[in-house]
């Protein structure tokens, strides 16, 4: 069966980031260390394992990153090679795991954090005992290899393979018949936003400034206005389509980027010193992870306030100054586990399976691609807002090859314009 | 021989292109066969001693005052209000007209033994002037002597302490003016009447008043009912204005109104084409067209700008008036009708207009699309007297590049405003919700006390000086202009000028009348 490996190349690893730095993100994949092969199912690690078909895997910013050869040496001990990307993934179950569980052909989403439950680890470490298994301090350890998440993991395959994956039982998420495949996949990173919109704890009331308006940035504009009640909410989003979809997602204010300080400036009243706001909003939230814009979010947060840094930032040259000074305090906010919220404590993917339908955010898959055609795919990822996209994903479902009859050929097209 | 008067122009096969003014560069446009060009009339002859003619002024005033020796006395305080750099346009050669008078007002001063002087740049809620501004408009004589004492001003509407709230007009409106000015003996007001909108009881109601007392007339629903307000018997903005002069001459503040006016020899010798009839271009005018034009074409625009904003105008004075503010203006108001009214038969279907780099808000700043929509639909469209020249539900098409490029010295709200209210609505009577919010913004506030912004308020009131044309209208088109700023602005962009007369027809129907509004240089229609 095809899929795409990433395999540890630190020469391909360097020409990648090379060309990226040359051509654009997603345009130097012909050097990187991925490739696409004939791959076996992975083997079933366990007893509680189930092996899942994926239908369609969504291509994630880290992804991006760590095939452009821009992810940080941080990750070095916590993936292991070679690995099938993909962790944003909905899929049917092909065998069941032993002992209970989603049935054969239940479609799932995978829950892809590989904590202690998945690692057969006993007694769990205090976060995933706590719920918290996206900060779980064993993901380098137990049964399996090294691997964050299913994804980045050698023992569990990925979502970017027709040859499946297998995840622990407790990582399936059943998809409720009214959403689509286009919904679903779009699940896991409506977690990631959901669990950043209660990483900021957000009081009524309060503004929050949202810089970035990919994937992320508008699934936590989504979250946001489902969990909270801020004040007002403003986006700055680098596209025109961006805009649109923040405005139609819960962003009061929907300007580009570099418009994004006056406007919180406005909003706040404040002056300017120093190069940024005396004052500004209650939460800021950097959704794009680079050294500008964590400058630029610096500069906007009131004194005392919260940055919430949900877009993945690697090694980053930045002046702190204004963090000492202002008292702001740096949130980070990663994948997902339980929330507790004021209706109790609940998995964030129930959550996000909530928000994906109330929001009909199946509408931001823009593009979907057969894996033969990865190079294109992932260059249409790396230029997404440009091209007027959001998410793009691997389509693996058979019966549309079936129909279709030249898959690989066929690019589908879904842009929610 | 005598200078000749304004007419329209019918275009013809003979006629030549037609000159467009389009920013910091010239188009020749070849309009259809029966469009009609309105040219303004020729430069009035100057004052042949404007020195002797503003000494005359001051000793012979109009209406019921004295002469200004007779107004002054030891002891009294004396303070001097002068137009800002929003006038003239171009800014004028070295003496300017502020410098002639005020240096005759401060002989007289110096002969009456008065040595409490100031003087205060009348700016209202625009811009600081910078020093060499200043000083190029009252020479060096006049700033040496008094700015480096503390003693030249100017006028800070959001300062409390420098403001005297002297009550209300019967209409409720608040009249909050300079203290300095408020508690002089006499308050003299130099005045350069450019356009007929300005002068009168709007020098000093608007000139040296708070946004307090300015928002009662700088609103929507006042220019709306201004028809025009080139028309102060037809202007709403004139009447509020007249009422709080009235207001203030009541309350005991005696005002010397000092009036000029300027010919419309607007340009210096190498752009003399601009102002010469096209059909009378001389091969020296055609080779000076040429060669500017093709020199601009290759210049980076920020150059350009600089180069356009470095033209000082040749203007001379055709008219000095002084004494009673109601007396003089009617007086200056009709010398300035002498050089610039033309009667004109019928409205037209499509106005069509070529934009300057410069107006009165943006001198030595860039000529950004709020400030491009307001030279257009504000002043442009305004020169009437009687009806608009273009019909109700016609179309105006502006020339202009209209960049999305602003100043965040000069203009730092418009930059929000063009963002963030325009982006939401156009309409000048809704834009008006986001209107105190910006008024009242303290870094607004700051920048405009302390460096060279204009007022936070300030671009309402430019979207406001639309607001009669924007309800008027049927459409606008700005030809070669940014595509995304000139569609922000709500208006239809079109390449070129064949391109926006075709598009005119959806709004106006097939075969329309067209008539181009000629300048420089400036002209005013009387509509019949």
């Amino acid at each position: 069966m095809r899929g795409l490996v990433f395999e540890r190349n630190l020469p391909r690893f360097a020409a990648a980031r090379v060309a990226t730095s040359l051509a654009g993100s997603g345009r130097g994949v012909g050097v990187s260390p991925l490739r696409l092969t004939d791959l076996d199912a992975p083997e079933l690690p366990g007893p509680g394992w189930a092996r899942v078909r994926p239908l369609l895997a969504g291509i994630c910013g880290s992804d991006l990153s760590t095939i452009d050869g821009r992810s940080s040496r941080y990750f070095e001990d916590i993936v292991s090679f070679p690995f099938v990307p993909g962790h944003e993934v909905v899929g049917v179950v092909e065998e069941p795991a032993a002992g209970g569980g989603p049935g054969t052909g239940t479609r799932v989403v995978v829950e892809p954090v590989l904590g202690c439950v998945a690692r057969g680890i006993e007694p769990p470490c205090p976060a995933c005992a706590a719920g918290h298994t996206g900060g779980c301090e064993r993901v380098a350890f137990g049964q399996l290899a090294p691997g964050l998440q299913i994804g980045f993991c050698a023992d569990t395959g990925g979502g970017w393979s027709a040859a499946g994956l297998v995840a622990h039982v407790s990582q399936l998420h059943p998809v409720p018949d009214a959403l689509g495949d286009e919904d679903a996949v779009m699940v896991e990173p409506t977690a990631c936003g959901v669990h950043a919109a209660l990483a900021a704890g957000v009081t009524p009331g309060e503004t929050v400034a949202v810089l970035g308006a990919g994937t992320l940035g508008l699934t936590f504009l989504c979250a946001l206005r489902h969990l909270t009640r801020p004040g007002t909410v403003l986006a700055g989003a680098k596209h025109p389509q961006q805009r649109r979809l923040a405005a139609e997602l819960g962003a009061d204010v929907a300007v580009g980027p570099d418009q994004l300080t006056r406007a919180v400036r406005l909003r706040s009243r404040s002056l300017e010193a120093s190069g940024g706001l005396t004052g500004g909003a209650d939460v800021v939230v950097d959704c794009v992870g680079s050294a500008q814009s964590l400058a630029q979010c610096l500069g906007m947060v009131r004194p005392r306030g919260r940055l919430v840094l949900v877009g993945m930032p690697g090694s980053l040259r930045v002046d702190l100054a204004p963090l000492w000074h202002r008292e702001v305090r740096l949130v980070g906010a990663y994948a997902y586990g339980t929330e507790h919220t004021e209706n109790g404590a609940r998995r964030t993917f129930d959550i996000a399976l909530e928000v994906v339908g109330r929001y009909g955010l199946g509408r931001l898959v823009s593009a979907a691609y057969p894996l033969e055609r990865f190079e294109e795919a992932l260059a249409h990822a790396g230029a997404a807002g440009r091209r007027g996209s959001v998410k793009i994903v691997f389509d693996l479902r058979p019966r549309r090859r079936a129909r279709d009859g030249a898959a690989s050929e066929r690019v589908v097209e879904e842009v929610a314009r | 021989m005598s200078p000749r008067p304004g007419f329209m122009l019918d275009v013809d096969r003979s006629t030549p292109p037609t000159l467009f003014w389009h920013g910091e560069g010239f188009r020749l446009e070849r309009l259809p066969e029966g469009s009609r060009v309105l040219y303004g009339p020729e430069p009035l002859d100057a004052l042949a001693d404007p020195v002797s003619a503003i000494r005359r002024a001051l000793l012979e005033p109009l209406g019921d005052s004295a002469p200004l020796p007779e107004l002054l006395r030891p002891g009294m305080r004396l303070t001097i209000a002068f137009d800002d750099v929003s006038l003239p346009l171009p800014p004028m050669r070295r003496p300017d007209v502020r410098q002639l008078v005020i240096e005759q007002v401060l002989d007289f001063a110096a002969e009456a033994g008065v040595d409490d002087v100031v003087l205060i740049a009348a700016l209202a809620l625009h811009r600081r002037m910078t020093d060499a501004e200043l000083r190029h408009a009252l020479g060096d004589r006049i700033y040496d002597a008094f700015a480096p004492h503390g003693l030249l001003r100017q006028h800070d509407a959001e300062d409390p302490a420098a403001l005297v709230h002297l009550g209300e007009t019967d209409q409720g409106e608040d009249v909050e003016i300079s203290r300095r000015a408020a508690e002089s003996d006499l308050l003299v007001y130099v005045n350069i009447n450019l356009v007929p909108m300005d002068g009168g009881h709007k020098s000093v109601a608007t000139g040296l008043a708070s946004y307090r007392s300015l928002r009662h007339h700088h609103n929507a629903r006042t220019m709306q009912h201004s028809r025009s307000f080139m028309d102060q018997d037809h202007s709403e903005l004139h009447s509020s204005n007249w009422r709080m002069g009235r207001f203030i001459a009541a309350s005991g503040l005696k005002v010397f109104q000092i009036e000029t006016t300027l010919n419309t020899d607007t340009f210096p010798e190498q752009f003399r084409f601009l102002q010469r009839r096209e059909w009378e271009w001389t091969g020296r005018d055609r080779a000076a067209f040429v060669a500017s034009s093709s020199a601009l074409a290759r210049t980076p625009p920020r150059l350009a700008r600089t180069i356009f904003h470095a033209i000082k105008s040749p203007h001379r004075m055709t008219s000095v008036q002084a004494g009673e503010v109601e007396a003089v203006h009617a007086r200056t108001t009709a010398n300035v009708y002498a050089q610039q009214l033309v009667e004109v038969d019928g409205q037209t279907d499509v106005l069509t207009m070529g934009l300057p780099y410069i107006c009165p808000y943006n001198v030595n700043s860039i000529m950004n699309p709020i400030l491009v929509a307001c030279l257009g639909l504000g002043y442009f469209f305004n020169m009437y007297r009687g009806r608009p020249l273009v019909r109700q539900g016609g179309v105006v098409v502006m020339s202009h590049p209209t960049p999305w490029d602003f100043s965040p010295v000069h203009h730092p709200s418009y930059i929000d405003f063009f963002e963030q209210v325009l982006s939401e609505t156009t309409d000048p009577v809704e834009v008006g919700k986001f209107e105190e919010s910006f008024a009242t913004d303290p870094w607004y506030v700051h920048l405009y006390r302390t460096g060279h912004a204009y007022h936070g308020v300030h671009p309402f009131y430019m979207w406001y000086w639309c607001a009669h044309a924007l309800q008027h209208l049927g459409g606008v088109i700005v030809v070669g202009g940014d595509r995304a700023a000139v569609r922000r602005l709500g208006f239809t962009p079109a390449s070129t000028m064949a391109d926006a007369l075709e598009m005119a027809t959806d709004v106006v129907g097939p075969g329309p009348g067209i008539t181009h509004l000629h300048a420089p240089p400036l002209v005013m229609a009387d509509v019949r």
